[in-house]
């Protein structure tokens, strides 16, 4: 196999193909906003990509930057789902080259469409796109079907019914069915616009009485799409660590149904107000399932490592050094438990005080902070995947060491710094809040640049290697599954592969 | 050694971070923009594009607006009057002046504006550039042709009924920034620092104003003239009022049912450039006070008395 083979063959290759291209595109559209705006950065870009930028086609653009960026990561996630979930060969082919054509498709046409003049035709392919990821997720949900018998729980510490039924692919399942609805969701309504349904952003509508039922069916789309996106990279964390046992049953239980209620929760807003009652009670499911999959991955990592330096008996102290040790593995869990304080916190703080609090601040401090909290969702999602791949790619020594920790605190420093700017009225007067405004922003802006110059890092390192002939790559495409202990019926996801050895390949 | 370091780096971070001590109301440089802060300008009935949807709207009469912000000095002159004919009342630090209330639905999040006493503008607070002490209002020197600020939708709908104006509304403000095409901004469809103040302008306000800390720049400040360095761009509408976006936000007249908020047009010195375009908006509860908030008037095109 070569170089193309590797990165559209095989499972580590396409997650980095895919890594690359939300890297460039978060690269090239990141530089539009923010202190690059500020330092001309975002002027010169535009002049010299011939970007067309005008002010009232601003929310659209928008729209398709997070509907490209976010299926590519979608994409990341279900070649993570193909490979760690059992599921035919030819399966698992299909539903890759799918969703691979389809988010390449998307971007490719998205940001054409929105960045470089309205090109109708482009919008067409952007939407062709789109189809092809809902259809590849169809696939994707035939091929997790849970009452599959070929699938039955052998080994007892994975939940499962009486019948032997895997919940965790139930849980994955769900996921996907409710991805599928949710998508259908903001499809419908897509499907209206300039026919009684503008462009918007949710943001800028939240202070209006009379919501149509369409932007209520968009509020509902993108807020149960980010969150399934997160209950997804969740239910992959838990492969990767092997989640099991007492925890990965009750964690197992909690999650289906939770998935479940959010979505529905996420949907009947359109016809209630109790929608949030739904998605409330649908969150506390889900986020205990979380909660049980730090536990027990926090225990396994203390365990593993005492394990490793043949300690039978540990105090605190080293119980908490060997909880540390690997900030790989346990960056994804810390994020998750992070994540509480930037954005459920957030949210649930949010929705207790708004009238007290957030409806009294103008308008634009009230979407400040719900921008603030969903971006920073969305970044957690995308550092956990981030830290995966580092596993992926074998990154070893003091390099995973360094990598790890400097992903973990420059991105908390950043998204606590953007909690707080966001909820800079609650601690200082407006007249008094420059420094403030000053300091986090400046926090803001080292903590991100911190992980995009990792991610440089990391991508330069991927992209020096494939002028090896024998680099990692290679060992990837003779490994290229994600070395993952399956939950039931195991079934090697490219037995049937057997690789050419012409010229320099092996 | 490293760890005393890192923890001293932590505290001193969180020492910057929480410093709160509220910039106090400094003199700059005063400066005349050569615009009259007490002229008015006709808007002529007719179509115009409403929102970012452009969509065909129509006013079909035609009305008066200020060609700027009311300015400190403006508003002074409205306390002084109205406190001496009894409209409204000074009370801890505050003005206040009487409203007849609104109808109320009872909607989601919707809270009731009773008739009653409310807040119209703090008075001696951080960002005020409006004192008072001794029975005497006084602005802060250099502030007199400055947008006044820290009023809220009651002070601004004071001021307008005290001289039989009203506030602008959406409509009436849009088709006033806009006029008859679909322009982005009230001078056209970009924007740099010569032409508005918004976020982008401090770097090139600070050696004109004098002054560390940029907010607000005099009524009509962006006509073309050169100040210092600085050589602005005319940024009037196309019925020539100035600052239609930037500076400060401008309350809306609007009362719209089963909400409680007031709503706000223009963006401000504090904002980035999408805040600025015509169909930008922002809200608060009508008792909302801000350093980057001000207002403007219209009225009936035939109606010359007043001012």
């Amino acid at each position: 196999m070569n170089r193309a083979g590797y990165f559209f063959n095989s499972t580590k290759g396409l997650i980095l193909v895919a890594i690359v291209m939300v890297s460039v595109a978060t690269a090239i559209f990141g530089m539009l906003s923010g202190p690059m705006a500020e330092w001309g950065v975002k002027d010169l870009v535009v002049r010299y990509l011939h970007m067309d930028l005008k002010p009232a086609e601003r929310a659209g653009r928008i729209i398709m930057l997070y509907h490209t960026i976010a299926m590519a990561v979608i994409a990341i996630e279900v070649y993570m789902i193909t490979s760690a979930v059992p599921m035919k060969n030819y399966q698992q082919t299909n539903i890759n080259t799918v969703v691979t054509i389809g988010y390449l498709t998307t971007m490719f046409f998205g940001l054409g469409f929105a960045y470089w003049g309205q090109n109708w035709a482009f919008h067409g392919l952007f939407l062709v796109g789109l189809s092809l990821m809902f259809f590849a997720g169809l696939m994707l949900a035939v091929a997790l079907n849970p009452w599959n018998k070929d699938y039955r729980i052998t080994d007892k510490a994975y939940a499962h019914t009486k019948k032997g039924m895997d919940l965790e692919r139930m849980a994955f399942f769900v996921m996907a069915v409710m991805t599928l609805i949710s998508a259908a969701f903001g499809a419908v309504t897509g499907s209206f616009w300039g026919n009684g349904h503008e462009t918007f952003l949710g943001e800028d509508i939240i202070r209006e009485a009379d919501k149509t039922a369409l932007q209520k069916a968009i509020i509902g789309h993108l807020h149960i799409m980010l969150t399934l996106i997160a209950v997804a990279i969740t239910l992959v964390v838990g492969r990767w660590l092997d989640f099991k046992g007492i925890f990965h049953k009750m964690a197992m239980w909690l999650m289906i149904p939770g998935t479940i209620i959010i979505a529905g929760g996420a949907w009947s807003v359109v016809w209630t107000h109790s929608a949030h009652t739904f998605i409330y009670v649908g969150s506390v499911f889900v986020m205990l399932a979380a909660l049980f999959l730090v536990i027990f991955g926090w225990k396994k990592l203390i365990n593993d490592r005492l394990k490793e330096q043949n300690l039978k008996r540990a105090g605190f102290i080293k119980k908490i050094a060997a909880l540390v040790h690997d900030p790989i593995k346990f960056g994804p869990l810390w994020q998750m438990v992070f994540m509480n304080f930037t954005v459920s916190g957030v949210g649930i703080f949010m929705a207790v005080k708004l009238d007290e609090i957030f409806r009294v601040w103008p308008l634009r401090e009230e979407r400040i902070t719900l921008t603030g909290h969903w971006h920073i969702l969305s970044a957690i999602v995308a550092t956990i995947i981030i830290m995966y791949y580092a596993d992926i790619s074998g990154l070893k020594g003091k390099a995973r060491k360094w990598f790890g920790w400097l992903l973990i605190i420059g991105s908390d420093v950043a998204f606590a710094s953007v909690t707080i700017f966001s909820m800079k009225r609650l601690m200082v007067v407006e007249t008094a809040q420059q420094q403030l405004m000053d300091t986090t922003m400046i926090l803001a802006d080292l903590g991100l640049g911190i992980v995009l110059v990792l991610m440089f890092v990391l991508l330069l390192w991927r992209l020096f290697d494939l002028f090896k002939d024998n680099g990692l790559w290679r060992k990837e495409t003779i490994n290229q599954e994600l070395e993952v202990n399956k939950t039931a019926g195991y079934i090697p996801a490219f037995s049937k592969k057997s690789y050419s050895t012409k010229g320099n390949e092996k | 050694m490293k760890k005393n370091i890192l923890a001293l780096s932590l505290v001193l971070g969180m020492a910057v971070a929480c410093n709160t001590t509220p910039v106090i109301n400094r003199e700059i440089t005063p400066i005349n923009t050569d615009i009259d802060a007490d002229a008015w300008t006709r808007v002529t009935a007719g179509n115009f594009y409403y929102g970012l949807h452009n969509k065909d709207s129509v006013i079909d009469y035609n009305y008066e607006m200020m060609v700027t912000h009311v300015t400190n000095r403006q508003y002074v002159k409205f306390l002084k009057e109205a406190l001496d004919s009894g409209k409204i009342e000074i009370k801890s630090d505050s003005v206040y002046g009487w409203f007849p209330g609104e109808p109320f639905n009872g909607f989601r999040h919707e809270e009731k504006i009773t008739a009653g006493l409310y807040l119209c503008m703090p008075l001696n607070v951080p960002g005020n550039h409006i004192s008072y002490h001794n029975n005497e209002f006084s602005i802060v020197p250099g502030f007199e042709n400055h947008p006044v600020v820290m009023i809220s939708w009651f002070g601004a709908w004071w001021y307008a009924r005290f001289y039989g104006y009203r506030l602008p509304t959406e409509a009436e403000w849009t088709k006033a920034a806009r006029g008859s095409d679909q322009r982005a901004y009230p001078w056209g469809n970009e924007i740099d620092e010569q032409t508005v103040n918004y976020i982008h302008s401090t770097k090139s306000l600070k050696p004109v104003l004098g002054t560390k800390v940029v907010r607000t720049t005099p009524a009509g400040f962006y006509n073309g003239k050169k100040y210092k360095e600085l050589q602005t761009i005319d940024n009037s509408s196309p019925y020539g009022i100035y600052d239609m976006a930037g500076n400060v936000w401008q309350w809306m007249a609007d009362d719209y049912p089963r909400v409680h908020y007031k709503f706000m047009r223009g963006g401000s010195f504090s904002n980035y450039a999408h805040f600025l375009t015509i169909w930008s908006r922002n809200s608060a509860g009508p008792d909302y006070c801000s350093f980057n908030l001000g207002f403007r008037c219209v009225r009936d095109a035939k109606t010359t008395t007043g001012d």
